[in-house]
């Protein structure tokens, strides 16, 4: 039998029972809708994390004091790191570019009458540059600034809107704690990365912050830049080894020092949102292979329903694969327009989700719409196969005197 | 056209094994017209099954149009029963939702014939139909219905016609019609069979096969005549 006609038939019989057949649609195309919403949410995390450590810079290393531990109880953060160490580390490490060691903490900042509370940071000029600042409005401070503790500001663009409104912030003073500092530049705002807001903050000279707002010797942290061409983990294991000369720890004894890689971060980041998309993405597949049961379910119906038409058929030279390959179409037409129907779905829904919030960016890939498709295909031929096999071997004496 | 010999084929229902054919033989010469009758029970529909290749005999031989077709696989009996068989049914058996037209070219599309549309056409024209090709069988009467059918029968230009009791829903005016559309289709050089329990409609053709428990035998004389008499 030709194709178109195999095809007219199909769908005649499908629409004579339309609520039926959608019905039994609908579980594909739920289930499809399902599959690219879920991967779609996942692609989105996944695209969303990677451009903001990027962002942050490969090439980075964060040196922290490490935990204070005695019998496995942790006792607070240890006070180690020295601006000499950040000096050491670029003079005797080969591979580093540049450090930026920083102070910080949330300080009360005032301008007028208007105050908030933020992030205050000290730290020196390379600290702009290595976590890619960019400056908006006026400039940054100078490395003649660091070394005669100038009270000079650099205000994150949401701390400069929420003490300036729309006022130009740019040579005006504001107070920290106080203190009287002029503001010399406004940064470009690089969006909020969920556990810390880049934008809120206020960047100051790091012995300003040493001597004059905190009154500390240590540093809470250093930030390491590495070569593009150096073998990162060999630089981040000679800079241990030198902070533990530095600090004096015994052989066997535990690391003083935390070193974050950010390289380490992102594969890690990648990994973990790849396990959780193809859990959602398995959990959405469970209600495709659901829906595909409700198509045999159908479908087993139909051939009862139509056992004398198929007696008829048979009777005027159908062979079995001709009411097979019937069947079988009319089972792949419903998945796959189902299919279809499913992916406007699941490409609405992560619109949908992807707009109502920036908390679940979405991005629907391609491989993910051919995936949901190939795989009702799948379904619609695995779960007709069986109501078709039944109607192809149905005897054609029974089929006709079946009332 | 139809020469079959000793042809057996035994059920068994309930545990009890029933020789519907036993041992039946008959002749069918090309452009006859011939009455297969009995009483049900008789094994008529059996017979009518096996010389219409739904079904194989468990012994015998069965030469349809010179082939020896008794053992062949079922798509190969698809085959035959698609191109040398036309079948018409008491109830009709058209398909519903399709129209008239679509009805008699269904056989010809299991064929992968792409002039489908003409021959149907001129096969409705044959029965008397042709004005009335986009009806569905549910907009047409009982001989109308049969009409189709025999149209759907003849399309393929079979060796042979095999009606199975085709008056037996029909008025007694309407059977006659359709009893007198078989005679025409004979006079053209058709071979029809007729499957019935009606010695009126075996009257009409030219010899009929009568079979009582599974065996040819002798028609019982006829008693109305002599009531009449």
């Amino acid at each position: 039998m030709l194709l178109w006609m195999i095809l007219k038939v199909a769908l005649r019989s499908l629409a004579a029972n339309k609520l039926r057949s959608i019905l039994a649609m609908l579980g594909v195309i739920i289930g499809v809708g399902a599959v690219i919403a879920m991967l779609a949410i996942g692609a989105g995390a996944r695209q969303q994390i990677l451009s903001r450590l990027t962002a942050l810079g490969t090439n980075l290393l964060t040196i922290r004091p490490g935990q204070r531990g005695f019998m496995g109880v942790m006792s607070g953060t240890q006070q180690n790191l020295t601006v000499d160490d950040a000096l050491a580390i670029v003079r005797e490490v080969e591979g580093v570019k540049q450090v930026a060691p920083a102070v910080g903490s949330s300080v009360q900042v005032k301008y007028m009458s208007r105050n908030t509370r933020t992030m205050v940071t000290g730290t020196t000029v390379t600290y702009l540059p290595m976590r890619s600042f960019e400056i908006d409005a006026g400039e940054a401070f100078t490395e003649a600034m660091v070394d005669a503790s100038a009270r000079v500001a650099v205000l994150g663009p949401q701390t400069a809107t929420d003490l300036f409104g729309v006022e130009d912030p740019v040579g005006k003073t504001i107070k920290i704690r106080g203190i009287n500092f002029r503001v010399l530049g406004v940064l470009k705002p690089k969006g909020d990365q969920g556990w810390f807001n880049p934008d809120d903050q206020v960047i100051i000279p790091l012995t300003t912050a040493m001597k004059q707002l905190f009154g500390v010797d240590y540093v809470r942290e250093i930030n390491v830049q590495v070569n593009e061409d150096a073998d990162i983990s060999r630089v981040q294991n000679d800079i241990l080894a030198l902070l533990r000369r530095r600090h004096r720890i015994q052989e066997g004894m535990p690391d003083d020092v935390n070193i974050r890689n950010q390289a380490e971060m992102l594969a890690a980041f990648t990994e973990s949102s790849r396990t959780f998309t193809v859990l959602l993405g398995s959990i959405a597949g469970i209600s495709l292979v659901v829906g595909g049961i409700g198509i045999m379910n159908i479908m087993l119906v139909s051939v009862t329903e139509r056992t004398r038409e198929i007696g008829i058929r048979k009777a005027i030279g159908a062979r079995d694969r001709d009411i097979l390959r019937q069947f079988l179409i009319e089972a792949l037409i419903m998945s796959g327009v189902g299919g279809l129907l499913g992916v406007a779905l699941g490409v609405g829904g992560a619109r949908v989700i992807g707009s109502l919030s920036n908390q679940f960016p979405t991005l629907v890939q391609m491989e993910s719409v051919a995936l949901a498709l190939a795989f009702s295909a799948a379904v619609g031929v695995f779960f007709g196969y069986y109501p078709a096999w039944r109607a192809a071997r149905l005897d054609p004496i029974e089929a006709l005197r079946y009332e | 056209m139809i020469d079959a010999r000793d042809l057996v084929k035994t059920y068994v229902l309930g545990g009890q094994t029933v020789r519907a054919l036993d041992h039946v033989s008959l002749k069918v010469e090309r452009g006859e017209m011939v009455a297969i009758r009995g009483p049900s029970g008789s094994g008529k529909s059996t017979l009518m099954n096996i010389l219409g290749c739904l079904d194989r005999p468990d012994a015998g031989e069965y030469r349809l149009a010179g082939e020896e077709v008794s053992r062949l696989s079922s798509d190969r009996l698809a085959e035959i029963r698609n191109r040398r068989i036309g079948f018409v049914f008491q109830t009709f058996n058209l398909l519903p939702r399709m129209s008239a037209l679509e009805n008699v070219a269904l056989p010809l599309h299991y064929a992968a014939r792409r002039d489908a549309r003409q021959r149907a056409m001129a096969a409705l024209e044959m029965v008397g139909l042709a004005e009335r090709m986009k009806h569905e069988p549910a907009q047409l009467s009982g001989g109308q219905r049969q009409r189709v059918a025999i149209a759907r029968a003849l399309v393929t230009d079979p060796a042979i016609i095999l009606a199975d009791e085709p008056t037996g829903n029909l008025d007694s005016r309407t059977g006659e019609e359709i009893l007198a559309l078989f005679k025409s289709l004979n006079a053209a050089g058709r071979t029809i069979i007729i499957v019935t329990h009606d010695a009126n409609v075996a009257a009409h053709c030219q010899r009929e096969i009568y079979l009582v428990d599974g065996r040819v035998t002798a028609p019982p004389a006829v008693a109305a005549p002599a009531e009449v008499r």
